[in-house]
């Protein structure tokens, strides 16, 4: 097991360097070069080559990369031309960024907790009204488009109910910043008023993010279920006389979960492409507005860091699915 | 080599353990005629006999284990008739007084190993699981007793094996391990449906030599499901032979090997290799069962019988009961001498 993840951490490692070797590349292509992509085009040709000496761009390709590499190893992308001017690349990525993973990770926590218990039920009493509910909900959650929803759930609870806050992160209380993920801060502050001011603030845009992850899992739960309550081993548990509850857990969930687990892997993937329109609706003031600035604006600095952190979220996600299927799955360990 | 305590646990005197009687499970199908997989089957079992069940693939031999036992779908059939376990009847049995008996009073070992063991946890708990259930041990004590049961059914380095999982095994010793499993709580009843019929040839011997010796040393009943006469030879007391749902001869093993009086009983034993008719050409039983006419105005077996006659279309035939034997046949094969 311990040699496995080893082996895995390693082949993060390489990915990581590859997509590093990439980015540069395309830095280095940019139109009329990164000096032109940062300078614009009419700059004199003595503030470009200032800047050229600057970035070491005069030196041989490698050691560029190389020096690349160790700036980026240390945080070090440089200042912001568009979404910020002036303000340092990396510092702008720790401010918003944990906004957006805290969004998606409770909205991905709420679609499991929600679609693996019900996609077994449904599974298992096939036909029976929470079997049609779950059904027709995960119809609905994949053909409804994400702001679209979120629009509505704001409409509805926020401005017409006023159950919860229409828009931003927290109200506008005394908060320690520590992590700027605003849950953990009023926790590890017992801040617990911010806390909970977090907590409201997060649940409609959550719920907005996690339709579609509810839709899929529950899906495949149901069908990797039904699948698993017809194979032998099950028969053979039921032929034990075991308890309903051993053979839930251990014989049918624990074989049903592995197809479930690579879904929420790839789920991941559209959870940050859904959080950056559900950001805007509810003006979280995620990664979601800076990625389209950044872009637009051509800040490459700060587009860097995103781009290097959206990848270290992939491989990082993909790591963790391994782990659970080696967890899991006697066969993948071994193998 | 019939020690006198054998034959008392086999003397036709002692009450019977479980008695089937009558069972009949019909399965609805969608958009078609209601299917009678199993029809008014009635047999028994007697402490440490030893019953086999013998027919074709599709003939109901699984179905008539899976109602015993409880385990048919729980939608979609409907089971009629009785079984009785010393008194009990299986069929009205709640679910939960059915849990509580499977796997203590009765277990059972299925045909294909490999799928019929979890993949994802490590044998020795699928042991111990079945003793925690039913005899309260906790997981750490049970756990000697599981590398104990694998050690008793022939699987070397117990201690290692329990630690395996079953991919880690061969198929020879997964099927040890599921008879590990059905008999760590000393069931009095084992019903092991084609329990070889997944194996190769040598590890079969194996299997049904280590069945024949547990179930002895025991005093287990059991009930051997198989579609191969040759197996049943070694190892049953008493021989059913099942064809379309409904048992259509009955009797010891000698007197049925010795002279089958059903066409298709002969047919079944003229299609069993032999080693001393070799060269002989085997004759299997022309047709299959997809020529069945229904029982209720015909013999099933009359398309693919040896020699029908003009009544077999046209009524049906019931089984008879004389001197210990059972034949359902308008035209018995004749006894030899
Ligand atoms: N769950 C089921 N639904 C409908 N038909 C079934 C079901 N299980 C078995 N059958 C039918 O019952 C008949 C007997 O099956 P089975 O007992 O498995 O035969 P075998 O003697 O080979 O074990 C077959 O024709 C089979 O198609
Ligand atoms: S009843 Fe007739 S058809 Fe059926 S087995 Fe006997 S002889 Fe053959
Ligand atoms: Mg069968």
């Amino acid at each position: 097991m311990l040699r496995f993840i080893i082996r895995r951490l390693l082949q993060m490692v390489g990915v990581m360097i590859a997509l590093s070797l990439l980015l540069f590349l395309w830095l280095r292509s940019l139109p009329g070069g990164t000096v032109s992509a940062m300078l614009g085009e009419r700059a004199t040709p003595e503030t470009r080559a200032r800047l050229s000496k600057a970035l070491g761009l005069d030196e041989p390709i490698w050691v560029q990369y190389v020096k690349f590499m160790g700036r980026a190893l240390k945080g070090q992308f440089g200042a912001s031309t568009g979404v910020l001017p002036g303000a340092d690349a990396f510092d702008i990525f720790l401010k918003r960024f944990p906004a957006t993973i805290e969004l998606s990770a409770f909205a991905i926590i709420l679609a499991v907790a929600i679609a693996i218990p019900m996609g077994y039920v449904a599974a298992k009493r096939r036909g029976s009204a929470v079997d049609n509910a779950g059904i027709v909900t995960s119809l609905v959650g994949v053909a409804i488009p994400v702001f679209f929803l979120a629009f509505l759930l704001k409409y509805f609870f926020a401005i017409k109910w006023g159950l919860l806050p229409a828009s931003g992160r927290q109200d506008s209380i005394n908060c320690t910043r520590v992590t700027n993920f605003f849950i953990l801060d009023g926790l590890l502050t017992r801040e617990f008023d911010c806390t909970w001011s977090a907590l409201k603030h997060l649940i409609l845009p959550a719920v907005a993010l996690a339709s579609i992850p509810f839709a899929v899992i529950f899906r495949i739960t149901r069908a990797s279920v039904l699948d698993v309550l017809d194979e032998d081993y099950v028969r053979t548990a039921e032929a034990k006389g075991l308890a309903n509850r051993t053979i839930r857990g251990r014989h049918v969930m624990r074989n049903a979960l592995l197809p479930v687990v690579t879904t929420i892997g790839l789920q991941v993937g559209a959870l940050l492409a859904g959080a950056v329109l559900t950001e805007r609706v509810f003006n979280f003031g995620g990664i979601g507005d800076t990625l389209a600035v950044s872009f637009f604006t051509r800040d490459y600095a700060v587009l860097q860091v995103l781009i290097i952190a959206a990848a270290a979220v992939f491989v990082i996600v993909n790591l963790l699915v391994d782990i659970s299927y080696a967890v899991i799955d006697p066969r993948v360990r071994t193998r | 080599m019939t020690s006198p305590a054998n034959d008392r646990r086999k003397g036709s005197d002692t009450a019977p353990l479980l008695t089937v009687d009558n069972l009949t499970v019909t399965f609805q199908r969608r958009g078609q005629e209601p299917f009678r997989a199993v029809d008014g089957v009635s047999f028994s079992v007697r402490p440490g006999q030893t019953v086999g069940l013998v027919g074709e693939s599709g003939c109901g031999k699984s179905v008539t284990s899976l109602a015993i036992m409880g385990l048919l779908p729980k939608r979609g059939n409907q089971v009629t008739g009785t079984v009785d376990y010393e008194g009990t009847n299986l069929l009205t049995l709640s679910d939960d007084d059915m849990r509580d008996r499977r796997g203590k009073d009765i277990a059972m070992v299925f045909q294909d190993p490999l799928s019929s063991l979890n993949p994802v946890i490590p044998v020795g708990l699928q042991v111990t699981e079945v003793l925690e259930r039913h005899r309260g041990i906790k997981r750490k004590d049970a756990m000697p007793m599981a590398a104990d049961l694998l050690k008793r059914v022939g699987i070397p380095d117990p201690n290692r094996r329990i630690k395996d999982y079953p991919h880690q095994m061969s198929g020879g010793m997964r099927q040890r391990a599921l008879i590990a499993i059905a008999l760590a709580c000393a069931p009095r009843l084992l019903i092991a449906d084609e329990p070889t019929t997944a194996l190769d040839v040598t590890i079969q011997a194996q299997i049904l030599a280590l069945l024949k010796e547990l179930v002895e040393d025991t005093g287990t009943a059991l009930i051997m499901i198989t579609h191969d006469l040759g197996v049943v030879a070694g190892l049953c007391d008493e021989v059913n032979v099942l064809y379309g749902g409904r048992i259509v001869e009955r009797g010891d093993r000698h007197p049925i090997f010795r002279e089958p009086r059903h066409p298709y009983t002969n047919g079944l034993l003229g299609s069993i290799p032999r080693l001393d008719t070799v060269g002989e050409r085997l004759t299997p039983i022309p047709g299959s069962v997809a020529d069945n006419l229904p029982w209720d105005h015909a013999c099933a077996f009359a398309p693919r019988c040896s020699q029908p006659v003009e009544v077999c279309t046209t009524n049906t035939p019931t089984l008879e009961e004389s001197g210990g034997r059972a034949l359902r046949c308008f035209n018995p094969v004749e006894v030899a001498r």
